[in-house]
């Protein structure tokens, strides 16, 4: 494996380069936070680098919650792995940030592809990416809780799909008064009770 | 009578036309898997798009971190489920990479041998369900029929038709079948003359040419800083394929073409995935030939490594020997003690680049499973391609990324 990439970015950000590794032939690099985006933005315009392809960004969660502290420093290690077509070489770079308030400069402006990988953090393990330009959950829902690949999150967790909401009737619309109205109650329909004001009607709660 | 003026500016005469909102997905006929597409529309013209993908998420990457390294395996059957085995190999050899092994050459070939049927089988089905959605149902059947015969040599090697479980850490669950070079090499022509004649409907069809000669349009710039692989990427003409570019496994011995397009449209997705099932057919014969040249009895003929820390022991020792049985049932319920570390090891699977980061604590249970699933990085891509087109573009566009829910949203 060349070490050239690893050589550059050495060279280029010293110190803030806190350590390299080629473990098994993988060339990784971890950056500080500070420089995260000025390194990704090196090594793909860098011309002995030209790691122009975009591989994968994701997080690894550094924290066991049988012994550490869920707010430690350096909690969450986000990677970007970047490839060059031409050079035909690749990088992982890594950086890491808090477990308290975990923020990471974002890349999409670097690679695009980091748009979607970042939301997918971000939905996974809650790391907000700053400056971000659409950062909302992708794989989950909006209304699920918590973020799933956090270690503290219990694998065999079980949240409904969409939260009972009070508000729920409201899609009901111009119909819904306080004097009660009668619906037609439907062939399968058994939510409201046409005697009842609407609001004293009983519903079914679902995490009953 | 006065002359009528017909000589309205241009813009008055056009209607006026409100952009509209259109839901399309998440079970929609033409958007296999599961994914939803909310489109902004100006009459026909695809103004604006959000993609959402995420129906079909299971957590794959959390259930992983509850078993042991080997119970990944029926997972990993369920990321591409068109192409199980590929994934089978991408996992296993992530694994081996962590603990810095290498498996038999016997078991090398097999895994390229079944990895290569598995590809075959994933690109006829996308071929084959994207022409079925431009209206040719005759390709999708007798592509279909083709398939069968690919997963008939698999079953006759793994016993499972779809989902696998076949390729184990350090190995393979089982030898070559004697039966499997005879099925593959009689269905590899076979599917051929199918494939040959599949196409032949389709590519002096007006109307499948029509609906994909520049549509869908990939730049090469997108391909790449999106992060697009396998065909996808290739057909804007960048050769890049992980078993060219960095060989694994024994592809650097065979022989074999990577086809590259060169407008990154539809077609060119299309007619790169048709030569590649013509390269894999190549690779697999040549592999069949290298594995009849190991001689039995030879290190390379053993289909798993020999350290009894890795490979489970074999059953007659299980169960007349107490080395044998502690042996089983230390490795099946405490795992594979793969060493502290981490690595990221990618392969070529059907759609692209299948990549695994994994890290280990040490132990029989890993800390972190990540997939880079190819159709995720590609599904990406289908904004670029679709915006600006014509609503009925999304069909072949959407149909040449082949999308796979399992893969994309794990």
């Amino acid at each position: 494996m060349s070490k050239i990439i690893l050589d550059r970015l050495v060279e280029k950000f010293g110190a803030d380069v806190r350590e390299t590794s080629s473990f098994r032939g993988d060339d990784v690099a971890l950056i500080a936070l500070s420089r995260w985006r000025e390194a990704a933005e090196f090594v793909k315009s860098d011309p002995r680098c030209q790691c122009d392809y975009f591989v994968d960004l994701s997080v690894v969660d550094l924290c066991d919650p049988r012994t550490d502290d869920l707010d430690m420093e350096d909690r969450f290690e986000v990677y970007v792995i970047a490839y060059s077509v031409t050079k035909k070489h690749r990088v992982r770079l890594k950086t890491r940030t808090s477990g308290e308030d975990p923020r990471v400069p974002t890349l999409s402006a670097v690679w695009k592809g980091a748009n979607w990988l970042e939301r997918e953090a971000f939905d996974m393990y809650g790391v907000r990416f700053d400056g971000h330009p659409d950062l909302r959950r992708i794989l989950m829902y909006e209304e699920f809780q918590g973020f799933p690949l956090r270690k503290e999150y219990p694998a065999n967790k079980a949240q409904p799909l969409v939260a009972y909401r009070e508000g729920t009737f409201d899609r009901l619309g111009p119909f819904l008064t306080d004097e009660g109205m009668p619906l037609n109650r439907g062939p399968s329909v058994d939510l409201l009770d046409p005697a009842l004001p609407l609001d004293r009607a009983p519903r079914s709660d679902p995490n009953d | 009578m006065e002359p009528v003026d017909l000589d309205f500016e241009e813009s008055e005469l056009e209607l006026p036309s409100e952009p509209m909102t259109l839901n399309m997905g998440p079970s929609h006929p033409a958007m296999h898997g599961t994914i939803r597409m909310v489109l902004t529309l100006e009459g026909e013209k695809i103004k604006q798009v959000d993609v959402q993908p995420g129906y079909l998420h299971r957590g794959f990457e959390k259930m992983c971190e509850r078993g042991t390294w080997q119970q990944v395996f029926p997972y990993t059957d369920r990321l591409n489920y068109v192409s199980p085995l590929l994934n089978n190999v991408g996992y296993a050899l992530a694994v081996e990479k962590l603990l810095g092994i290498t498996v038999p050459r016997r078991c090398q070939l097999l895994r390229v041998i079944l990895g290569e049927l598995s590809r075959i089988s994933d690109h006829l089905t996308c071929n084959g369900a994207m022409a079925m959605e431009l209206g040719a149902f005759t390709p999708f059947l007798w592509f279909l029929k083709a398939r069968e015969w690919a997963w008939d040599a698999c079953e006759e090697q793994t016993g499972a038709r779809l989902t696998h479980s076949f390729f184990r850490v350090g190995g393979a669950a089982d030898a070559p079948t004697d039966r499997l070079e005879g099925m593959s090499r009689a269905i590899l022509p076979k599917i051929q003359e199918v494939v040959d004649e599949g196409a032949s409907l389709l590519l002096k069809n007006r109307i499948f040419l029509d609906r994909t000669q520049g549509v869908g349009i990939l730049s090469r710039e997108d391909a790449l800083s999106m992060g697009a692989s396998g065909p996808v990427l290739r057909c804007t003409g960048i050769d890049y394929d992980v078993r060219k570019d960095k060989p694994y496994l024994t592809y650097d011995e065979v022989d074999f073409d990577v086809p590259v397009g060169e407008d990154g449209d539809t077609y060119d997705r299309f007619m790169c995935r048709l030569e590649e099932i013509r390269q894999s057919a190549r690779i697999i014969e040549q592999s069949l030939d290298l594995l009849n040249k190991i001689k039995p009895g030879t290190p390379d003929y053993a289909i798993n490594v020999s350290d009894p820390r890795i490979v489970l022991p074999p059953k007659s020792e299980v169960y007349s020997t107490i080395e044998g049985t502690i042996n089983h049932f230390k490795l099946i319920m405490e795992g594979i003690d793969v060493p502290p570390g981490e690595v990221y090891q990618y392969t070529e699977a059907g759609n692209g680049e299948l990549g695994f980061l994994l890290v280990s604590r040490g132990g029989g249970n890993p800390w972190r499973v990540r997939v880079r699933g190819p159709c995720f990085f590609s599904l990406q891509c289908a904004k670029p391609m679709i915006l600006g087109s014509m609503l009925a573009d999304i069909i072949p566009a959407f149909g040449s990324i082949n999308m796979i829910g399992g893969e994309c949203d794990r």
